[in-house]
């Protein structure tokens, strides 16, 4: 960015990116099971961990780099809007302690890998099913895509990755280090390489985040300074504000709020919620897990910090990264990057293999090879983290990063829309197979025409992710909308397909499966190497 | 939630604390217009920001009030009917 490389916060980064690789690869010795062949070993960290080993995958998962790159910058950018973050990280514990330990249970009792399967096992209907296998994949691929971008935005401000007029290769070799070896331990170790990285990862981070909010307001003269420095921004360049206006509101909740449903969604979300021990430890984590949202909290006023300090930058991604840099020592700026890039990794990892998960399960299994043995889903699934992993690279490298950031943005308002089949299947069974994808195919139309629709000052398309609730005038999160419409839709065919007697599909679970235990009667504390859906 | 005995009734006061502890944040965080201003400030952060933050808190503590009494309920149903 200032032209030279850091020398000082590039060796700090390097020796923690060592680190952490190391680790990667010697994390497939950890807890290693007698059956490593199988696709809960190597996708799910053979369903043993912990409360603590949960909440850190859980926490490196959900809390991603590109979140700690986004979130302060769409503040730099825009004020109170970005803020939306927060209560949204609220409602989601809330939200989940309500149905993921269900999920938890049918899945443990039936041998469930992805959300898919339930699906397929509660309606027994493999249409339903794919669609939801298909909407995780393709809502995944942009977010780990993402996740490189956060890396890059790193890469720059450290002075590395050259300039507009380095040849590509040598501007990209970085990332392309960084990929390879993330796609080797990954490949290696499956999940047990992000569960035992995202210790060093959350440790780094909150470190870096206790530090920046003490020590950067007091170089800037207190928060009374730095938010009035941020207001006269604001007000210097009319748009955003300290708090949203009042035609902002229903966007802002209405983002909080269709966000906080989409979570849980994203298949990442339940590969590190299945990989728990027990249901208690899911339930136990909600309530520790919102840690991280204050830490949100206090990160996203780092957006109002960087304009304080004068950070200026054309691209507002770069202005965290940016205030490290300026306003830290040059080793604990290495630390700070070295959160950010290692905060990448982890994630990355979850969705390649969550991913890869959804792929072998829902269209190998189902769809190519029905007698698949569980060595041959591994093998299958080891290759497709591969190549999940290399489109992304190849999305990033080729493509301009709005690209990406829209495709994140339309993911969002897609997987919102398996809601209904998924957290509406654990509850009732009342729902007809047909009509949620009927349901569902309405959501992912309209949130897709609607997204496309909306422009901005930069952009002629998908200019960001709000636009006119149809009915109601306001403003609003258009995958809510989409959400909305697509249970409308599921409800009213539901009642008439019921009507006309269309075949209802074979439930295979049973309602005492739904708050069954480790422990309890039928479910082992460590799950058999063949349950249904994993026969031989 | 879970699939309770007959002889006890589905919906208890203790279920319905419960409920109320997961849903006010939903009412708190939702009602924007509530908290949407910029005093009283607090070491100079606006309210907007530190009333949500304070929520961080609050609906913790909530969320941890219904597992506690979540937890107390399934044990008494399970000893019930054992």
């Amino acid at each position: 960015m200032n032209g030279g490389v850091n020398g000082v916060a590039l060796t700090v980064f390097i020796l923690f990116f060592l680190a952490v690789t190391v680790m990667g690869f010697l994390a497939a010795r950890w807890r290693k099971a007698e059956n490593e062949h199988s696709l809960d070993e190597w996708g799910l960290g053979g369903r043993s961990f912990g409360t603590w080993v949960t909440w850190f995958l859980l926490g490196g998962d959900l809390y991603t780099a590109y979140t700690f790159v986004a979130v302060p910058a769409a503040i730099y950018a825009a004020g109170a809007a970005g803020f939306f973050a927060v209560p949204y990280t609220i409602l989601v514990y809330p939200l989940i302690f309500t149905f993921l330990p269900r999920l938890w249970s049918v899945s443990h009792k039936h041998g469930y890998v992805t959300t898919s399967d339930f699906v397929r096992g509660r309606f027994g209907s493999k249409g339903l099913s794919l669609a939801v296998a298909v909407t995780g994949i393709l809502a995944t691929m942009p977010y780990i895509a993402l996740q490189l971008v956060g890396i890059q935005a790193v890469l720059d401000v450290m002075g590395v990755g050259g300039g507009e007029n380095t040849n590509w290769f040598v501007k990209d070799l970085p990332l392309l280090i960084a990929f390879g070896v993330l796609a080797a331990y990954t490949y290696s170790s499956g999940l047990r390489a992000p569960a035992l990285i995202a210790f060093v990862k959350d440790t780094l981070i909150y470190i870096v985040i206790a530090v920046a909010i003490i020590y950067i307001p007091i170089k800037l003269g207190g928060f009374d300074d730095v938010f009035g420095a941020a207001s006269e921004k604001y007000t210097a360049a009319k748009a955003g504000g300290l708090v949203p206006p009042e035609a902002g509101q229903w966007t802002y909740a209405t983002l909080a709020l269709g966000s906080a449903l989409a979570l849980f969604m994203y298949p990442h979300s339940i590969t590190a919620t299945l990989s728990s021990r027990s249901r208690e430890v899911i339930r136990r984590n909600t309530t520790i897990l919102p840690l991280y949202s204050l830490m949100l909290g206090l990160l996203a006023l780092l957006g109002f910090m960087a304009i304080a300090a004068g950070v200026k930058v054309t691209n507002p991604q770069l202005a965290i990264p940016q205030l490290f840099e300026d306003m830290f020592p040059d080793w604990f700026a290495g630390v700070a990057f070295a959160a950010i890039g290692i905060g990448a990794l982890v994630p990355a990892a979850i969705m390649s293999i969550a991913a890869a998960n959804l792929f072998t399960r829902n269209i190998y299994k189902d769809f190519i090879k029905p007698d698949a043995t569980p060595a041959q889903e591994t093998k299958v699934s080891k290759l497709v983290s591969l190549l999940v992993k290399v489109g992304a690279l190849v999305f990033v490298l080729t493509m301009d990063k709005t690209v990406a950031i829209n495709f994140q943005l339309l993911g969002g308002i897609w997987i919102l829309q398996t809601f209904p089949a998924l957290v509406g299947g654990l509850f009732t069974r009342w729902f007809h197979r047909w009509a949620l994808l009927a349901g569902w195919a309405v959501g992912m139309i309209y949130g897709t025409v609607a997204a496309y629709g909306v422009a901005s000052p930069t952009q002629k398309h998908f200019g960001g992710s709000a636009k006119e609730i149809p009915g109601i005038g306001e403003i609003g999160y258009i995958g809510l909308t989409a959400f909305v419409l697509n249970v409308v839709f599921t409800v009213v065919l539901t009642f008439l397909l019921k009507a006309l007697k269309a075949p209802d599909g074979v439930d295979e679970t049973s309602p005492e499966d739904y708050t069954a235990d480790a422990g309890d009667p039928g479910v082992e504390v460590e799950l058999p190497p063949a349950t249904a859906g994993t026969s031989h | 939630m879970s699939d309770a005995p007959e002889v006890r009734p589905v919906v208890t006061p203790v279920r319905v604390v419960i409920a109320i502890c997961l849903l006010a944040p939903f009412v708190a965080m939702l009602w924007v217009g509530s908290y949407a201003k910029t005093d009283p400030t607090f070491i100079g952060i606006p309210f907007f920001y530190w009333y949500q933050m304070l929520w961080v808190l609050i609906s913790t503590a909530l969320t941890m009030t219904a597992y506690q009494l979540w937890q107390r309920d399934q044990r008494a149903r399970r000893g019930g009917t054992k």
